[in-house]
């Protein structure tokens, strides 16, 4: 065997791919609200939940979901992190916070980045709105948002928030179900 | 061996490009559909086994976010193969052999019109010695089929021949891509795409999603439906190399059957549905399995009729599993294939319950 020959260690093997995706029937009314500058979620009707962002399924029932609700752009922080670490590829420049925000009107949080605050000030419970980019380069992202920054309001107890969260779903969920009895 | 039946299986039409739906929303109504044909809910099935692979849509995770049409929170137990989804039902099988769950809800989608199919197949092949080449799958087939034609088997009018019957016998399957009366004196004026195959002799690009619910005999759903039996199931593979194998013969299809055989304690079919995506496969396999010509193959057009890649050899127990329940035919034949040039070969033999 040829034991003294210089191991390989590197190969240089790039792999391209073209894909033509088009966004699918969920989130193709999504992106386009985003344009307009609304935060459009799903209701599941058959958990009354409000999902967003939407995906078109709800995954507690696998049923899919059609029915459009606009909801603020203000919510509550359920869980955050800072990073400090450079991400490669983002342009992102650490430190920065990203949260878990429940919108409110939603049952469902999504990721978003924290600013306007110092990292330390940050807390689960805090309430945070959206800033908008310039309304001139809105495009059909939720990068619309630069990001949320804390408002001026008391902490929420996050438990009593999902609590609240669950009954108004379940009332959603009977009056969703009586329409489709009617 | 416990005994285990195919009781549902549903398919969305084979579509040549579905604009508007991600691979979640061509998923849900067929889950739904299968259900309800078993007459089962979520809460019936005891695990879930997906095939599908995020090369295909260029999706990363695709069929994480597919957890999502199964209705999975509170969390079910589930898997998934980077393989086509007849291996997902494979895995089912076994599972349901160790006697660890009595009922199984398997599927694959894929919508291959997104990316570019052949190219995108080519990253299965070896990464030194192949894949650098971009040796595409039709180009692998064509190969293939030159090595057939060279031992005077078979000539290029017996490959028009298979489509012949492939469109002619998809006319009465509702969801099939290709279908009608076509001549083979007129597909053989067609020009060739990589000689000797012609664009006819290669399966379609095709969008698509299928499901199939199997059981345990001692936990038939109640629907009227008339169980299918897997009376035996194996599968072999061939070397990864192309040049290492007869590219003309199909071994491991031949061992499985004999395996299968001996399961079953069955030896005669009526019909076989072989996932043969190039048409000169369909004689490869057909030589291999020694079927003559009592055996009705591919009564649902083939793959050459729609393809939906990662689910087309779940589809071949599906279509199986449709045919034995709408005649009075008794026994079937299912083959999946995986691989490029038929590698990996799996055949179940299916007996109307």
């Amino acid at each position: 065997m040829d034991i003294d020959l210089d191991p390989i260690e590197q190969l240089d093997a790039p792999i391209y791919h073209r894909y033509h995706a088009t966004s699918s029937r969920a989130i193709t009314p999504f992106l386009h609200a985003m344009k307009r500058g609304e935060l459009l979620g799903h209701l599941s009707t058959a958990t009354g939940k409000v999902l967003f962002p939407p995906l078109g399924a709800c995954p507690e029932s696998g049923q899919a979901t059609h029915m459009p609700v606009i909801l603020s752009d203000s919510g509550t922080v359920l869980g955050f992190t800072t990073v400090h670490l450079p991400i490669p590829g983002s342009k992102l420049v650490p430190p920065f916070t990203v949260a878990n925000i429940l919108l409110d009107g939603a049952d469902q949080a999504c990721g978003h980045l924290i600013s306007e605050c110092e990292i330390n000030a940050v807390a689960i419970g805090m309430r945070v709105t959206a800033v908008w980019r310039a309304k001139e380069i809105w495009n059909n992202s939720l990068e619309n948002i630069e990001y949320f920054r804390p408002i001026a309001e008391p902490l929420v107890d996050i438990d009593e928030l999902q609590k609240q969260c669950l009954i108004k779903a379940n009332h959603r969920k009977k009056s969703a179900q009586g329409d489709q009895d009617a | 061996m416990r005994e285990v039946a195919i009781v549902a299986y549903a398919q969305s039409p084979q579509v040549r490009q579905e604009k508007v739906l991600n691979e979640v929303e061509i998923l849900m109504p067929v889950i739904e559909e299968a259900l309800a044909e078993a007459a089962m809910t979520m809460d019936d099935i005891d695990f879930v086994c997906s095939g599908s692979c995020d090369y295909i849509a260029g999706g990363a995770f695709s069929f994480v976010s597919a957890v999502d049409a199964l209705g999975a929170t509170p969390s079910k137990m589930e898997s998934h193969v980077e393989m086509d989804a007849a291996w997902a039902l494979y895995e089912s099988w076994l599972k349901i052999q160790t006697g660890e769950i009595s009922s199984a809800l398997i599927y694959g989608f894929g919508k291959s019109s997104v990316g570019e199919l052949p190219d995108v197949m080519s990253q299965q092949c070896d990464p030194y010695y192949l894949a650098p080449l971009w040796p595409d799958s039709i180009s692998l087939a064509g190969i293939q089929a030159s090595a057939l034609l060279a031992t005077g088997r078979y000539t290029e009018r017996d490959f028009a021949d298979v489509v012949v019957e492939s469109r002619r016998k998809a006319k009465t399957n509702p969801n099939a891509q290709l279908s009608g009366d076509v001549s083979a004196d007129h597909l053989i004026e067609a020009p060739y795409i990589a000689s000797p195959l012609r664009r006819h002799d290669c399966c379609p690009i095709t969008d698509g999603a299928s499901v199939l619910i199997i059981t345990d005999k001692s936990a038939l759903p109640k629907a009227k439906t008339k169980p299918v039996y897997i009376r035996g199931i194996d599968h072999r593979m061939e070397a990864h190399q192309l040049g290492i194998r007869t590219l003309s013969e199909s071994k491991s299809s031949t061992l499985a059957l004999a395996n299968a055989k001996d399961q079953a304690g069955i030896e005669q079919f009526d019909l076989a549905e072989l996932y043969a995506p190039f048409s000169p496969q369909t004689l490869i396999l057909k030589d291999a399995l020694a079927l003559n010509d009592k055996v009705d193959i591919n009564p649902s057009g083939g793959p050459l009729a729609g393809h939906i890649m990662m689910s087309a050899g779940l589809d071949r127990f599906g279509m199986s599993f449709r045919a034995l329940q709408s005649s009075t035919v008794k026994t079937a034949l299912a083959h999946a294939t995986s691989g490029p040039c038929l590698q990996h070969n799996m055949i179940a033999i299916l007996e109307a319950g």
